[in-house]
């Protein structure tokens, strides 16, 4: 059984008074790549937001290898190996490219991730490393997105939204370099509008539907017609 | 000549107009805090020269070495005391409690050091000057100065952008959720660009005070320049407001040339005419 590196219990959290999330317990696993699917506004965002410590008013508890993240800030929480992809890849305008991996690693955590090897992995970075990251098309934009999380060596890695707005080619192209990201034991948890990518490239899925878990199970085992009813809730 | 003499003057004063500026722009950029309290803590940098010059008996200058790290840390802990407190979407609340500590300044200083002007006195090197051709005379201090604020906002730019504190800075300033996510405390990085601003202000402070005279309430009147230098030479640029200040010190001192009563009206004018041709300022904001 491998070790458990992330856990919700009965997670709840709440933009001011609406709640978003009701009773959301996810585990995740080491090595384990976990997809997150639902309708817009069913709290993907939200239960991601929530691991990175950006959502001030949760109940219940986070725990990151047996110790809670509950009352940490988002940085506290990066220091302690969770690193994440932001949905529409925030990338740091007035920061170069490289300088915009370089913040990555500013966690200063050991491990295999270093500016050679993401350029290894992202060639088209290289050539761009000194150009402002908003000149860079949305694909090598994604690239550079997760090569700065990938820079903090972190344990965990939350990709939000990991295709929106780009090209299917480029979609292809990242996905095919997912294994490669995730590797040496590092988990992650994958936001995705696409069902069908969704649980081709995760162990298992967790549907959301209106702030709750409608379905989970093993990626592989899930009919198409458990998926539309958890997915629609009809 | 004395024209021509005029406009050195105004371009030697215009390097101290932009250290007002230097520490004001910095604060506004890395966190969009405008601290009306800056003029106050110039003053309160001068008078802390002055008690540190005066009871060890040191020359203005070197009581730079307790006057530089006091206002850091000073700065430091104000950040993460108080101002960090009333940063968020709303702009009212740093503007209002930097005002209540701009009041607060100046009464204690009031309290402390009386209403009375005081001066520094540096010794020879505040009267003594180089005889250009000509018949130009420039005074040695105000050219010191004037070489020492290019080097100041030098070394700030090297900070900015060339070192992984600026990029910190940097990165905060363009989105403090995505900054967090990748490991910095916005709370610190706040505090670290209030203290490198104060350092700004205890050099400003030092330089006023052995170049003119100054009193508890001169505080706000620095404060203008220092608006006034980072908005005509655009927000977010340093050189920028090099020449803001530069500007400004040429158009005050054409100003009292023609009348002395006009020394200073002649600074806000020229500030309202770039305002009104290039809202912006006169250079773009700068990035990488």
């Amino acid at each position: 059984m491998p070790k458990k590196v992330l856990e919700t219990k009965n997670l709840n959290a709440f933009y001011g008074d609406f709640q978003a999330l009701f009773d959301v317990s996810i585990d995740l696993f080491e090595g384990e790549i976990i997809s997150i699917i639902g309708a817009n506004g069913a709290g993907k965002s939200t239960f991601m937001r929530s691991v990175a410590g950006l959502i001030d008013k949760i109940d219940n508890d986070i725990n990151f290898n047996g110790s809670s993240i509950k009352n940490l800030r988002a940085d506290e929480i990066a220091q302690k190996g969770i690193a994440m992809v932001p949905e529409g890849r925030k990338l740091f305008p007035s920061l170069s490219v490289e300088e915009n991996l370089l913040i990555g690693s500013q966690t200063k955590r050991s491990g295999p991730w270093k500016l050679s090897s993401v350029y290894e992995l992202f060639p088209d970075l290289c050539d761009k490393k000194n150009i402002p990251s908003n000149l860079l098309s949305g694909g090598q934009q994604q690239m550079a997105a997760i090569g700065r999380a990938l820079m903090s060596n972190p344990e965990v890695i939350l990709f939000d939204e990991i295709s929106l707005g780009l090209a299917p080619i480029i979609i292809k192209n990242i996905y095919q370099n997912l294994p490669l990201v995730i590797q040496d034991g590092m988990s992650a948890v994958v936001v995705e509008q696409d069902i069908n990518k969704a649980i081709e490239i995760s162990d298992r899925v967790y549907c959301l539907q209106e702030g709750r878990i409608a379905l989970t199970g093993e990626s592989k085992k899930l009919t198409r017609e458990e998926i539309s009813k958890a997915y629609f809730g009809i | 000549m004395d024209w021509v003499n005029s406009i050195i003057q105004g371009i030697l004063v215009g390097g101290l107009y932009a250290l007002f500026a230097a520490g004001l722009s910095l604060i506004f950029g890395v966190m969009r805090l405008v601290n009306i309290a800056h003029g106050d803590l110039i003053i309160l940098s001068a008078f802390l020269g002055l008690t540190v010059s005066t009871s060890l008996n040191l020359n203005p200058f070197l009581s730079l070495i307790i006057v530089i790290p006091a206002m850091a840390i000073l700065g430091y802990l104000l950040q993460r005391g108080i101002l960090n407190k009333t940063l968020g979407n709303d702009i009212l609340p740093p503007l209002l409690v930097t005002f209540g500590l701009s009041v607060i300044i100046q009464n204690s200083l009031l309290e402390l050091y009386t209403a009375d002007p005081q001066k520094m006195n540096a010794g020879n090197i505040e009267v003594a000057s180089l005889s250009l051709p000509g018949g130009l005379n420039i005074g040695w201090y105000p050219l010191i100065m004037f070489i020492i604020s290019i080097i100041i906002i030098g070394i700030l730019q090297f900070i900015f952008y060339k070192t992984s504190l600026g990029r910190a800075f940097r990165a905060t300033s363009d989105d403090q959720e995505i900054a967090q996510l990748m490991g910095l405390s916005k709370n610190h990085i706040f505090g670290l660009a209030m203290a490198m601003s104060m350092v700004v202000v205890a050099i400003a402070g030092i330089f006023l005070g052995v170049r003119t005279s100054f009193d508890p309430a001169a505080g706000p009147g620095r404060l203008i320049f220092g608006f006034e230098a980072v908005i005509i030479g655009g927000l977010g640029n340093l050189w920028g407001t090099l020449i803001g200040g530069i500007i400004l010190g040429v158009s005050q001192n054409i100003g009292a040339k023609i009348n002395p009563g006009w020394q200073i009206l002649a600074g806000h004018i020229a500030f309202l005419l770039v305002l009104a041709v290039r809202p912006k300022g006169l250079f773009h904001r700068m990035d990488g």
